[in-house]
Order: structure tokens, then sequence, then C-alpha cells
């Protein structure tokens, strides 16, 4: 089978800087890497080749750099990486990336052959919408599966799969059909070492690189800011409150004095907790 | 590349140019309000977006509409009559069969028919499992604008949904519009708007919608659904206490610190970003924008120092305590009771002191 994988750069969230005048991200020095919620989509990929057979394609949209990410997927074990990248595709919202990526994947289907999955992450860590991969489904009118805890079971030549699928309440156990996109929770696996092997074919592979015209781009009123309908009107940094938190004081107290005092603290804001703890709490 | 991904633009930037909707679009009209209905039950949050949704309809002068899709049942009913109860001028409503379980294919096609035939200006999901799935593709189908986990909604003076998040790892905030297309989508998270009063009102106007799809056509099946066994079920969303720990824990084993604590006082415990990063706890039980957002009336924070991905996902409650060895820690900037220490140390401390003046045994002697 072949198992197309949409991964995204981001940014080490840990590590982002605002600045403290203009408020705005500087990117300057901060590390990438493969948005953290990808590596348990690209895990199953791999565990479903492992069963299957086939191959794994990993996509990504991005700037230049981004091939890092990309590189970084073939030492886990993918077999190809295309990037996706051209100036048209920056200021890209959600609706925006799901069109040139879904394109991407109509290129990948016409020259590696039509994929029986796509996968994605159930969210980045920098946009955290958890659009895109919907985005794609629809587009490609392939069936949506997100937030996937498990995949029970694929027969190909059936062209059937059954999937658990994450509710607010419990579990729903879903039968359908391939082709499909899903989308994995995260802690569904745990991402595997890359073997020796893989890490050096990943550092001669030759990244298969796309423009919007490659990837069969025609209408670019579909790309970048120009076809994204949401627009950013301002970034800013939330308001500081005037009032800071009351400290207790800490001077020669024990621990036991701090924990009364705080206590004493609380039920002198918010009288009616005590009545509610003490019929609630401590069982 | 999401929206919120992009750089900051200058201010004259594109969003200075003028707006100038297209002809299409000029008779959408009305705030739309998703009641997500699963297996019996109306989602708190569809009521939290009703409140929100009344005051930009006020705003815009115009009405507030309920969106229920479901069953023919009893349940449906009722979520029609909570709709208006919660402040919808009325119901849009989708009956058929196969809405009892939530699929994608004839949600899907449900929402966006009613949006094509009824057009409205603004329409707003939960930011639930079940809303992003299909806030995603409705937008998709719709070609519109969707803004993700909202945390603020406003009316622009033109009358343009205002729609702010956090971004950049929720690092700032930015205020997102749909400028030249309709409906202008957005999805808020559980918790992050206040409930609004419920009065009991007459069921008013509701609008009947035919779902013009066959089971023949849905590929997908729904096989089962298993319930969360309630012991596993972290309602922290909706605790009235939160106790949670950050990295100045320094170990997943001093996570029992803050289990013991909430045990001791009845609270749901959870703890922030890193620590599932770290492996040390699930996700379901991550406090902050990105986990869950919380609004309980007592909030103990336990060495977290409250970057703001986590400040605003707890703003909400009504009184917050943080522990934290660093004085200049940014909990402190929103917290409203601060104790400079070592959560390891205070935290057994604490728990022996609420357990001590909330035994029966003290309250006894207090009565007497």
């Amino acid at each position: 089978m072949h198992i197309v994988i949409c991964i995204k750069q981001v940014p080490d969230s840990a590590q982002i800087r605002v600045h403290p005048v203009t408020n705005t991200i500087m990117r300057q020095g901060v590390p990438t890497i493969i948005n953290p919620y990808d590596l348990f989509a690209l895990e199953e990929a791999l565990k479903l080749r492992g069963a299957h057979g086939g191959e794994v394609t990993v996509l990504t949209m991005g700037p230049p750099m981004a091939e890092d990410a990309l590189r970084k997927a073939l030492t886990y074990g993918a077999d190809r990486a295309v990037l996706l990248t051209d100036r048209c595709f920056a200021g890209s919202d959600t609706l925006a990336t799901s069109f040139a990526l879904s394109r991407a994947i109509v290129r990948i289907a016409e020259t590696f052959g039509a994929p029986d999955i796509v996968f994605a992450g159930k969210q980045t860590i920098d946009g955290d919408t958890a659009q895109v991969g919907p985005g794609i489904a629809k587009r490609l009118g392939l069936l949506q599966f997100t937030y996937v805890a498990k995949i029970d079971s694929i027969d190909v030549d059936a062209r059937e799969i059954t999937v658990k699928r994450r509710s607010e309440g419990g579990t729903q156990m879903l039968k359908s059909r391939l082709p499909c996109l899903i989308t994995m929770l995260e802690g569904t696996n745990e991402i595997r070492r890359g073997s020796l092997d893989d890490a050096m074919r990943a550092a001669r592979s030759q990244i298969v690189k796309w423009s919007a015209a490659e990837a069969g781009i025609e209408d670019l009123n579909k790309c970048g800011l120009r076809g994204s309908p949401t627009v950013v009107k301002r970034v800013f940094a939330p308001t500081t409150k005037a009032e800071k938190a009351t400290q207790i004081d800490m001077t020669d107290k024990t621990q036991h004095d701090l924990a009364d005092e705080l206590i004493a603290a609380i039920f002198t804001r918010q009288p009616a907790l005590e009545h509610e703890l003490a019929f609630d709490g401590g069982q | 590349m999401s929206n919120a991904n992009r750089e900051a633009p200058p201010s004259a930037g594109r969003a200075g140019i003028k707006r100038e909707l297209p002809e299409h679009f000029r008779d959408y009209r009305h705030v739309w309000v998703f009641i997500e209905l699963e297996r019996g039950e109306v989602h708190p949050v569809s009521f939290e977006l009703l409140g929100e949704g009344r005051k930009l309809a006020d705003k815009l002068g115009i009405q507030l509409a309920g969106i229920v899709l479901g069953p023919p049942c009893e349940a449906t009913q009722h979520a029609v009559a909570e709709a208006f109860a919660y402040g919808a001028d009325l119901v849009y409503l989708v009956e058929a069969p196969l809405l009892a379980d939530y699929r994608n294919e004839p949600f899907t096609k449900a929402m966006t028919d009613l949006v094509n035939t009824h057009k409205p200006e603004i329409l707003l999901l939960g930011a639930t499992t079940l809303g992003r799935d299909l806030a995603g593709s409705v937008a998709t189908t719709l070609l519109t604008g969707l803004t993700a986990d909202c945390t603020e909604l406003d009316v622009d003076v033109d009358g343009s949904l205002a729609a702010t998040r956090p971004t950049f790892g929720g690092s700032l905030l930015c205020t997102i519009y749909t400028l030249n297309y309709r409906p202008q989508m957005a999805t808020v998270r559980p918790r992050v708007m206040a409930m609004p009063p419920r009065t009991d009102k007459p069921v008013g106007r509701v609008i009947r919608h035919k779902l013009s799809m066959t089971e023949e056509e849905i590929i997908t099946k729904v096989l089962g659904f298993n319930l969360d066994r309630q012991s596993a079920k972290a309602n922290l969303a909706y605790a009235d206490i939160v106790v949670a720990g950050g990295l100045g824990l320094g170990s997943a084993e001093n996570l029992q610190l803050v289990k013991n604590l909430a045990r001791a006082i009845g609270a749901e415990y959870g703890c922030s970003r890193p620590l599932v990063q770290k492996g040390w706890m699930p996700a379901d039980r991550q406090v902050g924008q990105t986990g869950k957002t919380i609004r309980p009336k007592l909030y103990i924070a336990a060495g977290i120092s409250g970057a703001i991905q986590h400040r605003v996902g707890v703003e909400g409650a009504d009184l917050i305590v943080a522990i934290n060895t660093d004085p200049n820690a940014p909990i402190f900037e929103f917290a409203h009771l601060g104790i400079v220490t070592d959560a390891i140390r205070f935290l057994p401390a604490l728990t022996e002191a609420f357990t001590r003046r909330l035994s029966p045994h003290s309250h006894d002697k207090l009565a007497s």
C-alpha cells in the first residue's frame, strides 16, 4: 500500500521568544523540530507498511529549510520525501494550505501511485488549529477520521478499514473504506529509533522539491495570502493585570503555619468553598 | 502555515484594505450556534457559545439561531428547548435517523446545506473532537475562513467578526478577520466562555430542514461506542476545584503530591504542557490553551511558571493560588494568592492542613 503522511516543521515552542518592544516572534536561532503530533502519524504509517508492505511518502509545505524535517522523517524509515516550496505559498491560512497540500498529493498520486491512506498529525504545536487534515480530506474527497486512537484492521484488497476514534465521552468504532485521511491522536504509539541504514540513506536521499507549477498548481489565487479568507489584523501581547498576586508572608514560618494561613486566605476570599469542601472533600 | 502562523503584518498591511464584501454574500445574516448533541446529551460548550452568540447578535442587531442536528427522538427535542432556554431566537432543525451517531459525512452535508439555504453571517462551533472534525470539513466545503480556538469574540466597527486567539504556541494573541467570505466561522474551546444564565422559555420558531442523504450514500458505519469508564474520565474542564503540577515538581513521582492534595479536597488534578511532553501525565490531564480550559472556583498551581498558553486556560478561575520558588514567575502576575516556596515541601503540609480542617471530627468540634 502507498501511504502519504503530511508533516510540518515547527519552531521548538519551548524556545520561542517574543521581542519585548515590537511584539514579533524572534525566529533567529530558534531550533526547529517535526511537529510532535506528526510523529504519531509517521510511526503509524511505518507500522502499517511493516504489516502490509508498500511505501511511505512524507510531504511537507514550507520554506527550503523545511528539508531538514523531511530528512529527519527519512531517518525514521520513510521511503520518499516531497517538499512543496514556493514564495507564492507565503501567508497561507488553513484553507490555502489544504489546497496546496491536496494538489501536491494529487501530483504524488500521478507520479508515485495513488495513496491508500493520507495521514496527518492531530494538530500542530504552533498553529493548534487541527483544520488542515479535514481540509485536505474534503478537497480530495477522502473519508475522514480525526482523533484516531487505534487502527483496528485494514484489508487492502477489500478496501476496508476499521478504526477507534476518540470522541468526547468515549470511543467510537467505525468501519469505512480506503482511501481515507486519518489524523492520529497523541500517545497512541511510540516513535521508533531509526536504523543506521535509514540514517545513511536519509543523508544521501534526494528530496523531491516541487514549486507550485511543478506540483500542477495553476490557480495562484488559491495560494498564500490571496487564497486565504482569513486575515490576521493584529498581533499583541496579552494585557498584564494591574493587580499581582497577594503574597503570603513567609518570614519565620513553618510549612505548616504557611499552609494554615493559605487555607484561611482561601476561605476568606471564597467563603462558600469551606462549606462545599466539608461535604465533598476529605474522602 | 495555519492562520495563526503568519508573521505579524504591518499595521497598514493587507488588513488595512477596504472591505468590499462580494454581492452574493451581502444577504448573509444572523448568528448561528451549532448545538452539539452527542449520544443524547448537549455538550455544555453549546450553551457557552449561545451566551457569546447572543452578545454578537445584539451588537449587530440581528438574530441568534441554534442549529440542532439529531435523530427523531426526545433528546433532540430537548436540545431544541434548551437552545431557546439559553437565548436562541430561533432554531434550525435537521431531524433524521442518519444523524443518530456523529459521522463526518451526514453532519457535513446537513450543515453545509443549511448554510447554503439560510445564509448565516457568523457560525460558531465548540472546539471539541466533534466540533473540530465538523468545522474543518464545513469551512473547506464552503471555502470560507475558520478561526480555531478563539478566546474572545467581538464585532468590529464595520460589523466584521473579530476573533481573537493565542498564537505562536500561546506566546501572543492575534485578532483574525474573515473579510470577504461568509459565513465567518469560529470555534471556541469548552469553558473559555462563561455559562450564560438559563431561563425557562417557550419553544419559539423552529425551521425544519430535510437531510437529502440516504444511509446507502454514507460509506462509514458505526460499529459501536465504548463509554469512558467513569473513573478514567477526567472531568477537568467542569471541575469546581483543580490542583495542577508543573516542572517545578522535579519528577514524575512527585506528581503524587498533587494527586494526594486533590483527593483530600475532592478536586480534579492536572498538569502543565511540559509534563505531558515529558510523558509524566496523559494528555487529557493537561491544563492550558492546548489542553483543557478550566473555570473552577479554586485553582491551585504547584510549580507551574505560568506561560501565556497556560494562563489563557486558567484565567476564568474564581481564585488562583500559585506556589512557586521563583518570585518572578509569570504566574504571580495573574494568580490571586501566591506563596514563594518549594511545592515539593509545601504540598504535603497543605494536604495535611486541609485534611485536619475538613475532617468530620474537627467539624464536630466547631459545631459544639
